[in-house]
């Protein structure tokens, strides 16, 4: 059962989650009881559940423990003051585990909603087929009469229930002026009802129930499927770590402590900070030194050192020691509340895409309406009938209506949707898909997205030294030693007297009379060595201090990002860095992928130069993953983060990215591509029905027969097209040519 | 055609029993977690559907 035993070395950081902060993400289910919600992402297995429930259903106050395989999560009920110890409990048997806000699913009510509008409609369709069938094999006169009635009983209910989710989405878009999809839905179904409704009573022999209904499930299943395929990107979304402080333990004037959740915390207060925890509000050193990791704040890829009086922007992860803050600013002026009002500022000044589907809607809704028109006093010109000449105009429009327009765009993203999330690619919804396909700029941030965000060593020194250096290592949780402590080699362990840890300055450790220290080179050696001109990051081992060793360590390449760069070149798009770090360090990596780079951009600069770009017309992709991201992601015209990003950025991001790899960019374009494509033959079948249905429907020859054929021919052809099994699954020599040939897509169509 | 008063009913009766059954399934939780069903059915233990599987009101 190798899948059960994950390493969890990454997230160490965020293992040490207070029982105050279980608490405050709690909720009460009844009286005494609480709830806790977990995300477990290394459920795997059935066994994997067994072995979860188990152990948390052993543990004290823990009354019902429920892990679920689909979403990774687990549900633990617990009574008493305090919750049990969940999380250790889980890490002991190897599941690293993060709290799940309980009301961060409310939204998802939308879904059962859906499913049962869709149960409904099932319901009539099969029904109402049922009845309709028999009239069509040649039930006459009160048969034919009794069925229609029955037919009407049971679509009046079905498109008052099910029929809401199109009819509220028409009304809002037509209260705005606009039209989208639903308009021209709502009324073929309305008008289709009310005609039918009409013969009913005049004991006519044609009766549409059957098309209005069937065309609510089939538009049903498909925008179920597609928000069934957002719900799952969310959820995995959802999952990640949070990484941003929920509260901080704060020192009150009488000295006692109080635990208090992040909006409470006033300018003034005294917090006391441990290491591994980030900075919950802006905040000034008082006390203690320590290092500080600014990577998802600012993109500084090296620790910075903290001593007294240093200001801590909010998000800012404390590595070494613990600090003694004063907060000097409250949650809502903070760094964070900050970047949320640049997001804001950036959605406001970013023009509302509209769907292609919306756009085709807008083209579609007039010409068929017109051609609805036209038949009707065409009809009233020929030949004086009302009743002929409006049963006619009603006939086009229910041929015409959008049944395969309807789905033709929902069921190829539902696709594309489910062949991302298997490439470990999460999509917020289609429209990001029809954007991505539109872009021909990718903007990258440096630290955490092109690079790791942690550092690696570079160089290293023979394997004795490598041991003791990593014996050393191995008792700091600072990022160099944790990179130095993967050179032990693990059959040698060497047992140290004492070791301590020196905040800003290393490790020092003492074996017999001999002192080692492990750490920042004029703090290990007695005598820094001068030639040490370049100011790479370097870690010194010395013994009483001489030099032994010095290991160079750097923030290294993410996995696959120089081939997705080259990649992303080839496709055609102009391709740069932007990045909050430094110069040095930002043109390095910028030469090993062969991009142009721009450095020591702060956050408003950020959104300034992708504003800038387009405005010169480009279609901007921004790729980050750091607070100071955030609000450039949001500018953008479509974003992609890491799973690793701050909470913010990964919020505002359209796309997600799960897996190490970079190579997640190139492969979503393609995909985004290769949909856009499929997309537009959908589209284009869509058209050549109609082409074909509507002179038939004009001339008058359309049975409710005529159109329930016609109209599922058409929905099956393109949703049979969607599910073809190619999409984006070209080999990858041919992506680059068939996506240039995918992307001159009509960008004036806007 | 009488028969009609008889058939057309159950006919539909029939379908509104099952629409009415797979409201409840979906009412009381039982497409929550389809790849955990999946596996549970294989764990020992009298384990019982999810609604009953809830333990006793430990306050009680």
């Amino acid at each position: 059962m190798s899948c059960c035993a994950p390493g969890a070395e990454i997230y160490v950081h965020q293992s040490g989650i207070a029982n105050e902060e279980i608490v405050l993400a709690s909720r009460t289910v009844r009286e005494g009881v609480r709830q806790t919600d977990l995300s477990v992402p290394d459920i795997r297995c059935g066994a994997c559940l067994r072995k979860i429930e188990t152990a948390l259903g052993k543990l004290d106050g823990v009354a019902h423990a429920r892990a679920n395989l689909s979403s990774r999560r687990v549900t633990v009920l617990w009574n008493g003051e305090a919750p049990p110890p969940l999380i250790p409990a889980l890490k002991a048997i190897g599941y690293r585990a993060h709290i799940h806000a309980a009301a961060a699913d409310r939204e998802d009510g939308t879904l059962p909603q859906l499913v049962r509008a869709l149960a409904v409609a099932g319901f009539a369709t099969s029904n109402i087929m049922l009845l309709s069938v028999s009239i069509w094999s040649g039930a006459e006169a009160e048969t034919r009469d009794i069925f229609h009635w029955i037919s009407a009983a049971i679509a009046l209910p079905t498109l008052a229930y099910s029929g809401q989710v199109f009819f509220r989405s028409a009304w809002r878009s037509l209260r705005h002026g606009q039209t989208n999809m639903d308009v021209p839905i709502s009324i073929g179904v309305l008008l289709a009802f009310g005609l039918s409704l009409y013969e009913t009573i005049h004991h006519g022999p044609h009766a549409y129930f059957d098309a209005a209904v069937s065309l609510l499930f089939f538009l049903l299943i498909g925008r179920t499927l597609d928000h069934v395929m957002r719900a799952r990107a969310r959820q995995a979304v959802q999952g990640l770590a949070r990484l941003s402080a929920r509260g901080a333990l704060v020192v009150r004037p009488d000295g006692s402590q109080i635990y208090l959740p992040v909006d409470e915390i006033q300018p003034g207060m005294t917090i006391l900070l441990a290491a591994g925890e980030r900075v919950p509000v802006d905040a000034r050193v008082a006390r203690g030194r320590s290092e500080l990791d600014r990577a998802l704040v600012s993109g500084e890829s090296v620790p910075q050192p903290a001593t007294e009086g240093t200001q801590l922007q909010a998000g800012i992860l404390n590595l070494t020691g613990p600090l003694e803050i004063i907060a000097t600013a409250p949650a809502k002026d903070s760094f964070l509340a900050e970047m949320a009002r640049m997001m804001d500022a950036a959605e406001a000044g970013r023009s509302t895409y509209r769907r292609i589907a919306d756009r085709a809607s807008r083209l579609y809704a007039p010409v068929v309406h017109a051609t609805a028109l036209l038949t009707f006093a065409g009809w009233m010109i020929a030949a004086g009938d009302l009743h002929r000449a409006l049963t006619v105009a009603i006939a086009v429009l229910i041929v015409t209506c959008p049944c395969a327009l309807g789905l033709a765009v929902p069921m190829v993203h539902v696709v594309a949707a489910k062949r991302l999330f298997d490439r470990g690619i999460m999509i917020r919804d289609g429209s990001a898909l029809e954007r991505l396909a539109n872009v021909d700029t990718v903007v990258l941030d440096k630290t955490g997205t092109l690079t790791t965000g942690r550092p690696q060593l570079v160089s290293a020194s023979n394997a004795a030294m490598n041991a003791l250096a990593a014996a050393i290592a191995a008792q700091s949780r600072h990022p160099y030693s944790q990179a130095l402590a993967k050179l032990s080699d693990g059959c040698r362990t060497i047992t140290f007297d004492a070791v301590s840890e020196y905040p800003g300055m290393g490790l020092q450790a003492r074996l017999g009379s001999d002192v080692y220290r492990l750490g920042r080179p004029d703090w290990a050696v007695a005598e820094p060595r001068l030639d040490s001109a370049d100011d790479e990051v370097a870690v010194v081992l010395s013994k009483n201090g001489r030099c032994l060793a010095a290991f160079h360590l750097d923030d290294d390449l993410r996995a696959g990002a120089a081939e997705a760069t080259a990649d992303l070149t080839a496709f055609g798009l102009g391709v740069s860095i932007l990045s909050g770090d430094n110069d040095k360090r930002v043109r390095k990596i910028a030469a090993r992928c062969g991009v142009s780079h721009t450095a020591a951009a702060r956050p408003a600069d950020k959104v300034r130069y992708i504003a800038a770009m387009k405005q010169a017309g480009r279609k901007v992709l921004m790729v980050g993953d750091g607070l100071n991201d955030a609000p450039a992601l949001t500018a953008a015209d479509v974003s992609m983060a890491p799973a690793s990003a701050a909470d913010i950025g990964r919020n505002a991001a359209d796309l997600v990215f799960l897996r190490e790899n970079l190579a997640a960019v190139p492969q979503a374009i393609v995909l985004a591509c290769d949909a856009s494509k499929r997309v537009r033959q959908n589209l284009a079948l869509a058209i050549t029905y109609n082409i074909v249905a509507i002179p038939i429907a004009v001339l008058g020859h359309v049975t409710p027969l005529l159109a329930a054929v016609a109209m599922s021919l058409s929905s099956i052809i393109v949703v049979a097209n969607a599910l073809r099994p190619d999409l984006g699954r070209r080999p990858s020599a041919q992506v680059s040519q068939g996506n240039q040939a995918a992307s001159p897509i009509p960008r004036g169509a806007t | 055609m009488i028969d009609f008063f008889f058939l057309i009913p159950i006919a539909i009766g029939l379908g509104l029993t099952g629409l009415a059954s797979f409201m409840w399934t979906l009412r009381s939780g039982q497409y929550d977690d389809l790849e955990g069903a999946a596996e549970r059915i294989l764990f020992e233990g009298n384990e019982g559907p999810v609604v009953g599987n809830r333990p006793s009101d430990p306050t009680a």
